[in-house]
């Protein structure tokens, strides 16, 4: 049968693809423009051709030092959260009730840090740390652990590492929650047929299930502990020294403090395609992976 | 003019857009005019020629940044042309081995 095609819908799209053209698209045109000219302000530009490219990629220079200080910094920090977050996590998941009341109870809780906003989160952390009228600075000064995120640069990043895991956890928890609830009774019967261990039924029946879900908890932590910025800003401000500062609290530092719009659009370039690319990644896996699994099926 | 100073645009940025904008169009029409079915190719996942020409675009800004970063941009050869001359750079291999990386993720994708 014929459908009719009808082709009128794609002007209900109009607004949105002015708009973004208004607010994205012309405002990367200029990044790119930017990220070949040097200026000094009063839009006199002057053409440098790759010359910040140049500089940005060689570690040598003082932009190309920066740019991958911070980068390595990031990665690390990314990939600290993502080895505490996912088995957290799941672990969270596993244990939370699995009926009555204490459900509700459980989701709402998990739920609160994830209801506030980054800059709070921050200043929570940024007061609680602190050793003269922070609790938890406090304390641990008082039993002898002397801990102090701003002169320290392991109490700094542990301070960041922690607040994160606070306020992300539940993110992985509630995701790995919706994955296990998705798993039939079935299974866990047939499982206590066979006298499959814990172990076993984790590996076999609720890890196996809870790939799809896993699979968005560490692209959105990856992602989004790639471009954090407001945090470890509000708590460190990416001190002591440059310890924790990321690559987006680098990127701010050079186009604001230092009004270098040439240098900081070619790292928002670099930093832009690198994010570009493990999206296309996670998202090319992600929805390939049912299709593989079906296929796979299909031919068994 | 003056009113659109602030993006600083210069002749190759707008003929770089222009070209990427052309590419753009070329591609919607061919898509509305002679739709395709996605393919299976050697990274074994289904692409659309879309999807191909945004891997060959992203391929092309890696292998840019890689030439500059490991190679750099020194000067291969100086065109008589004009009153001073123009230099041009070796980072021009870097443009046609994006062509040819294009041309086979075109193919075999």
């Amino acid at each position: 049968m014929d459908k009719t095609v009808n082709q009128k819908a794609w002007f209900l799209v109009l607004p949105v693809f002015l708009i973004v053209a208004f607010s994205a698209v012309l405002p990367l045109m200029t990044v790119v423009n930017y990220s070949f000219q040097d200026t000094f302000g009063n839009n006199q530009f002057f053409w440098n051709g790759v010359g910040w490219f140049k500089e940005l990629l060689d570690p040598s220079t003082d932009l190309g030092s920066r740019f991958f200080a911070s980068l390595w910094r990031n990665l690390f920090f990314s990939a600290v959260i993502l080895a505490i977050e996912v088995p957290l996590g799941i672990i969270v998941a596993l244990s939370m009730p699995r009926d009555g009341w204490r459900v509700a109870a459980c989701l709402v809780i998990l739920a609160l840090p994830l209801l506030i906003p980054w800059n709070v989160v921050g200043t929570i952390w940024q007061i609680f740390g602190r050793p003269d009228i922070g609790l938890l600075g406090y304390v641990l000064n008082n039993i002898g652990i002397e801990y102090n995120y701003v002169s320290n640069e392991f109490d700094a990043w542990a301070t960041v590492i922690v607040m994160d895991v606070w306020h992300w956890t539940s993110l992985v928890a509630l995701l790995c929650y919706a994955g296990l609830k998705s798993i039939p009774d079935a299974y866990y019967q047939a499982a206590q047929i066979d006298g499959a261990s814990r172990w076993a039924v984790f590996t076999a029946i609720q890890l196996p299930k809870m790939n799809r879900v896993l699979l968005i908890a560490v692209l959105l932590r990856f992602m989004d502990s790639f471009m954090i910025y407001t945090e470890p800003f509000v708590v460190t401000g990416g001190g002591p020294g440059n310890s924790t500062t990321f690559v987006s609290i680098e990127l701010v530092k050079i186009a604001l403090g230092q009004f270098d719009l040439g240098k900081a659009a070619a790292l928002s370039l670099v930093y832009n395609l690198i994010i570009i690319i493990v999206c296309w990644v996670f998202y090319t896996v992600m929805t390939n992976a049912g299709v593989d699994r079906q296929r796979t099926q299909g031919a068994a | 003019m003056s009113n659109i100073a602030w993006m600083a645009w210069t002749l190759p940025t707008a003929i770089f857009f222009v070209l990427l904008a052309l590419t753009l169009l070329t591609m919607t029409y061919l898509a509305a005019a002679y739709p395709e079915a996605e393919r299976v190719g050697i990274l074994r996942i289904p692409t659309t020629r879309g999807d191909r020409l945004f891997i060959s675009l992203i391929l092309a800004a890696v292998i840019h940044l890689l030439w500059i970063g490991f190679i750099g941009t020194d000067s291969i050869a100086t065109l008589p042309v004009g009153e001073e001359a123009i230099e041009v750079s070796s980072l021009w291999f870097a443009t046609v081995i994006s062509f040819v990386t294009a041309v086979l993720v075109f193919r075999t994708v």
